[in-house]
């Protein structure tokens, strides 16, 4: 054993790779004979399957952070809402938080269940251009866990890419979980069939935060994956009362702010903590809509306008290449 | 074997702190758990199991240390006002601190069962597992390394929405 293991990012080739067991990286790894034994790459039919069905989405964005409970699934719905706002547009919603799907509670679609159809898995609409889908339809209860381990919730991850019929997509929105783990480098790995235009990184103002979402940062840079830029969420509270601001998770370490200045990456906006935004949650209503003049949906909209206009200038030079 | 008998052997009771949700005070918890504890006495480790996001070396301001070897396995990290409180985590074995542990489940397993069967925790009264959020690859190896052990039960938490 080194006292020090050699950490470095990437270094699991992923067990269904073509390097699985081969790589240097795998010299050591208690899996390594099992990999070794295995299948090779990536199955070519599979990787054609994903390419087609995903052929209409327009725009991918995802939702990352290192850290747990910072509002990634909060901050999903409601980039999901302002964007199907404009009628034109066609918005999905993939959850991938198999063990802690909140996405139906959010979005008030608790106890829905998914369809098949000839063309596949039906999402489930919440308005006519806004569809979602998480493992959270899938259970016949709401507190049935999904203690799966890594390879099964990759091969639901693949399912949701290549058996749900979206359709047409301006927009596709995938909400993660917390970490840097299977659910993160297989979303990347199954979309690289289409293209992301980046990641959207959400945060909360203390260092405990931080020290997380920079591990997310440099996951992002070795996969390369661009970086919309960071959300620095729970920043600040206005009393409703006295209208006094104060800080409930101190930025100690200069919070968001000086973290995006020291990595070179871009703050989209800060959003001020406001006990509507948790109640619209848990009612499944768009705490947009519920609380248009709240600061927080000032913010978010700002934020999302921001997005938006990222994505369409990704685009743009897209089709100057092409 | 007779290795794996021997270093939780001297633990008297082990105590989960588990959530299915992120960011509710788990890491926050096991700390001042483990604190509290120790100024009460006991003689306290925390075994930190989120690979992704370690927390607990900042908390404690440890995040700096180093870890080392002895014939028994890995030597914890003491921490705490009189350095008494053994603390191990894969934070101590990055090269920098924001290096990302991006591992598949495989690979999370194979560590998780070193650091239960791997670390020379002596004599505890209470060894604390703080884990990551979730019902997957890190929560289910732990809980089967620990199986052969006084496993003491499960502390969860929550917030209130």
């Amino acid at each position: 054993l080194a006292a020090q293991l050699s950490l470095s990012l990437a270094e699991c080739p992923g067990t269904g790779s073509a390097q699985a067991g081969r790589a240097a990286a795998c010299q050591g790894c208690p899996n390594q004979g099992l990999c070794a034994a295995g299948a090779a790459g990536p199955d070519p039919a599979e990787a054609a399957e994903l390419r087609a069905r995903l052929r209409a989405v327009r725009h991918t964005v995802l939702v990352l952070s290192g850290k747990g409970g910072v509002g990634k699934s909060t901050f999903s719905a409601l980039l999901a809402h302002g964007l199907a706002a404009d009628e034109t547009k066609q918005v999905a919603l993939l959850d991938i938080d198999i063990c802690g799907p909140s996405i139906p509670k959010i979005m008030g679609l608790e106890g829905e269940q998914v369809h098949q159809s000839g063309s596949g898995w039906s999402p489930v609409y919440v308005e006519e251009n806004l569809g979602v889908m998480s493992v959270g339809f899938l259970l016949s209860s709401p507190d049935d866990a999904v203690i799966w381990r890594g390879p099964k919730k990759n091969g639901l991850i693949k399912q949701f890419l290549r058996d749900v019929d979206w359709g047409e997509v301006d927009y596709l929105i995938v909400d993660t979980p917390p970490g840097t783990s299977d659910e993160h480098l297989s979303i990347v790995q199954y979309l690289s069939a289409t293209h992301i235009d980046g990641a959207v990184i959400i945060t909360t103002p203390q260092e405990v935060s931080l020290q997380d979402v920079r591990k997310e940062i440099n996951f992002c840079r070795k996969v390369k994956l661009p970086i919309i830029g960071v959300v620095e969420n729970m920043s600040g509270f206005v009393c409703p009362k006295c209208k006094n601001e104060s800080q409930i998770f101190p930025p100690t370490t200069g919070g968001a702010e000086k973290m995006c200045q020291n990595l070179s990456v871009s703050l989209l906006g800060k959003v001020p903590l406001d006990p509507q935004i948790g109640k619209s949650c848990d009612r499944g209503q768009s705490f947009l809509a519920e609380a248009p003049e709240s600061p927080a949906t000032v913010s978010y909209r700002n934020i999302i306008q921001r997005i938006q206009e990222y994505c369409e200038q990704h685009h743009l030079q897209e089709e100057k290449i092409m | 074997t007779l290795a794996e008998r021997t270093n939780l052997a001297g633990v008297r009771h082990i105590l989960l702190v588990l959530s299915g949700k992120g960011g509710v005070g788990k890491s926050t918890l096991s700390t001042e758990l483990a604190l509290a504890l120790r100024h009460a006495g006991k003689r306290v480790g925390i075994l930190d199991v989120d690979l992704c996001g370690p927390s607990i070396p900042r908390m404690l301001r440890v995040q700096d240390s180093a870890v080392h070897q002895c014939d028994s396995g890995w030597v914890p990290v003491f921490v705490g006002q009189d350095k008494a409180i053994a603390l191990m985590s894969i934070g101590f074995l990055l090269e920098r601190p924001d290096d990302a542990v991006v591992w598949r489940g495989p690979k999370k397993n194979a560590l998780i069962k070193q650091f239960v069967t791997d670390v020379a925790w002596g004599e505890l009264d209470f060894l604390i597992v703080d884990t990551p959020p979730g019902t997957s690859d890190e929560h289910i190896s732990t809980v089967e390394a620990l199986r052969p052990y006084q496993l003491l039960g499960a502390v969860l938490v929550t917030t209130p929405q």
